[in-house]
């Protein structure tokens, strides 16, 4: 089983078995691998925490209600399994900074923080916006040949690189 | 006997958790749960994601579409307009080139112990969804709608039929594949 405790496995190996485990997603849960709209219904959780019921009257609430679904399961299931797996090879360390950012930028911990925040933030806003992320977009929509798909996954491409580079090729120079 | 499965609700759940857990331990072992990955592949000079991405499409969509054509699976296709998909997905983008992670690939950061990806990402993700709720009544009328084209798939949209439109993207991304290879990448 050394295998499994080998940092890294060839990027082939993994696509070809994301593709594989959606193949089983689609017949065993009849869905789509996705998880953006998990964070869109734990915000509608936590928002219900704090202002009680009426916010289930919100109309994005009525279209994603806030319960634990499948979908939402997949993304805590991926936290264990990304757990699991640095586990095994010895990967796992708590960090604030990553080494390529530290870098390229530096190593303040609050620096690294606020950015994340704000991309975080306009990432949030724009997966729902496009209706879906890398994963539900990117992957199980653009191998269904579904046109809103690809033009997100592209979009999703062009403003990653567009802003990557401004900020380290431009503005960090 | 499948659509058996599909309606027994706490096994979905469990199955959900099942294949949650194979999906992130393959984002771990495909190295997309990192900062550093994620953002050498937008500065263009790490195609990680860009092989995994589209070897799991190849994969994916051959498989998904012969078991639509033995009845096994049914497709789920999601609507779409240029408002939505192509402005939603530059915002997106933005989101990405500042975060470094994805929504899946921050769930794997965190469980390999990245607190920028909680603290950080999982935190302004989940803001930036409260405020899609809150601001979406007047997005839904307004820029959302525009372009509509709706649940459309790509052979529908050039007439062409679907087995045909599978090799040709198929063989595309098998050639970019190869280029990219070939470049040294």
């Amino acid at each position: 089983m050394e295998w499994l405790r080998v940092e890294q496995w060839s990027p082939y190996v993994v696509g070809i078995g994301i593709g594989m485990l959606s193949w089983v997603s689609f017949v065993l849960s009849d869905r789509p691998l996705a998880c953006s709209a998990s964070f869109a219904k734990t915000s509608g959780m936590i928002e219900r925490l704090f202002r009680g019921k009426k916010i289930e009257q919100k109309p994005y609430y009525q279209k994603f209600p806030p319960t634990i679904d499948w979908q939402w399961m997949l993304v805590v299931g991926v936290i264990i399994g990304a757990f699991i797996s640095a586990k095994l090879s010895g990967q796992f360390q708590f960090s604030w900074v990553p080494a390529q950012w530290k870098i390229m930028v530096s190593d303040s911990h609050f620096v690294r923080w606020l950015v994340a925040l704000a991309g975080g933030v306009i990432m949030g806003l724009g997966a729902r916006w496009a209706g879906g992320c890398t994963s539900g977009h990117g992957i199980s929509g653009t191998l269904q040949l579904a046109v809103s798909s690809w033009l997100a996954a592209v979009s999703f491409f062009v403003g990653g690189i567009a802003t990557a580079m401004l900020i380290f090729k431009v503005l960090l120079r | 006997m499948l659509k058996a499965i599909h309606s027994k609700k706490g096994l979905q759940l469990l199955l959900g958790l099942l294949m949650g857990i194979v999906f992130g331990f393959l984002l771990q072992k495909g190295g997309v749960t990192r900062y550093d990955v994620i953002i050498g592949q937008l500065l263009l000079t790490d195609f990680t994601v860009v092989k995994i991405m589209l070897s799991a499409v190849v994969t994916g969509m051959i498989g998904v579409y012969i078991l639509k054509s033995v009845g096994l699976a049914r497709l789920n296709i999601k609507d779409g307009s240029i408002g939505a998909s192509v402005v939603g997905g530059l915002i997106f983008g933005v989101g990405f080139g500042l975060l470094g992670y994805c929504p899946g690939t921050v769930a794997g950061a965190v469980g390999q112990g990245s607190l920028d990806g909680l603290f950080g990402g999982v935190v302004g993700i989940l803001l930036g969804c409260a405020i899609f709720a809150a601001i979406y009544p007047r997005l839904e009328k307004g820029i959302l709608r525009w372009g509509y084209f709706g649940e459309v798939t790509l052979p529908q949209l050039i007439k062409l039929n679907t087995w045909v439109v599978i090799g040709l993207v198929c063989a595309a991304i098998v050639a970019l594949l190869f280029g990219i290879e070939k470049a040294g990448y």
